[in-house]
């Protein structure tokens, strides 16, 4: 029998004058994956870009609990998406997506 | 709750709009204290006008200067001209008599190499010994990390690991800073302590870099300061009223 996988959901802001479409900010956060780990390391971290709100420019990533680490160092390293300058930062981290967003709004950030 | 401290905000100072940018977002960040590289020949209006630019953000400023000596003797010449008028002062070190000097010499607080340059690195065994007896830290500018691609950022985070790995064997501390010219460049403490991994650096030693060491630096430094300073471990505690 296989263990279920554990997954951490985590909000992050897109600091930038222009914006973006998902697939560039997926494509900018697999780019630093790929990047800072490889291959093997990127095969690892089970990727998946579950929304985007493109007004507040918040973006929610959800990936393996045992990758936390290696995603969160990969998206705070991103400083470009195409040519233009851009900063990710990570705002909460969480186990589920409804723990997730409690939190951004008591950040008032949602 | 943990203060922390970004020693090297690379803001341009004559810049006030930008400055200003930069340190609201620095404390949005959750920075409490923000060190910015001067030029030694700063008047003191200006460090007025800096302080109380950043005290508006809410944020203490750290006056700091940045020395990039080309030998020994104008190393000396520096620390004996600006020490007093700085709170925090870096030598940037560009050859192995500069680092070994810096290193030894207790005037000095930060030791910082220069990134792309591999080779001017001397952050070894030999530089680290003389750095613990004297209490100067390393300096990690993370803005470096993020800027670089391909195989120079490879060599970074690998002398970083090495280094690092030097540091905690020999107690040395190691300080973590921005380095950040413009606000693409900075990150949160929490960031910081994310990218550190790249470099073997857990995350609560990252945290002190980022916290206890460098406000450490700085308190010492103001005591020092101060009028009431005499010597370490010194200092006036009462005057006789005249």
């Amino acid at each position: 029998m296989t263990r279920r996988v554990k997954q951490r959901y985590l909000a992050l802001k897109i600091e930038s004058v222009e914006s973006f479409e998902d697939e560039d900010i997926k494509d900018a956060v697999w780019n630093a994956v790929t990047q800072l780990f490889g291959e093997y390391g990127a095969s690892q971290v089970g990727l998946f870009l579950v929304q985007c709100d493109r007004q507040r420019k918040v973006a929610v990533l959800r990936c393996s609990h045992k990758a936390l680490e290696m995603v969160h160092a990969s998206i705070v390293s991103v400083t470009k998406i195409g040519d233009k300058p851009v900063a990710m930062r990570v705002l909460r981290v969480s186990g589920t997506l409804r723990a997730l967003k409690r939190k951004l709004e008591d950040d008032s950030l949602v | 709750m943990t203060k922390f401290v970004d020693l090297h905000l690379c803001a341009p100072f004559r810049n006030v709009e930008q400055l200003r940018k930069m340190v609201t977002k620095s404390f949005e960040l959750g920075y409490r204290s923000v060190g910015i590289p001067l030029p030694p020949n700063v008047e003191l209006d200006e460090v007025e006008h800096l302080r109380k630019i950043c005290s508006e953000a809410g944020i203490d400023f750290v006056c700091r200067v940045d020395i990039i000596p080309g030998n020994t003797n104008e190393l000396l010449a520096n620390l004996r001209r600006l020490r007093r008028k700085f709170e925090v002062a870096s030598v940037l070190c560009t050859s192995k008599s500069v680092a070994r000097q810096a290193a030894k010499d207790r005037r000095v607080d930060v030791l910082s190499f220069p990134v792309v340059k591999q080779r001017n690195r001397f952050f070894d065994r030999a530089e680290a010994e003389l750095a613990s007896e004297s209490s100067s830290s390393l300096e990690i500018d993370m803005a470096s990390l993020l800027s670089l691609e391909g195989f120079l950022r490879i060599r970074l985070i690998s002398s970083l690991r090495r280094e690092v790995a030097i540091a905690k064997s020999f107690r040395v501390a190691v300080v973590i800073s921005s380095g950040a010219a413009n606000d693409y460049l900075l990150r949160g403490p929490h960031d910081y302590s994310a990218l550190a991994m790249l470099f073997d650096m857990d995350s609560s030693l990252a945290f002190k870099a980022l916290s206890e060491v460098p406000w450490g630096i700085v308190e010492r430094n103001r005591l020092k300061l101060g009028p009431d300073f005499v010597a370490p471990g010194l200092r006036v505690v009462r005057r006789r009223d005249p």
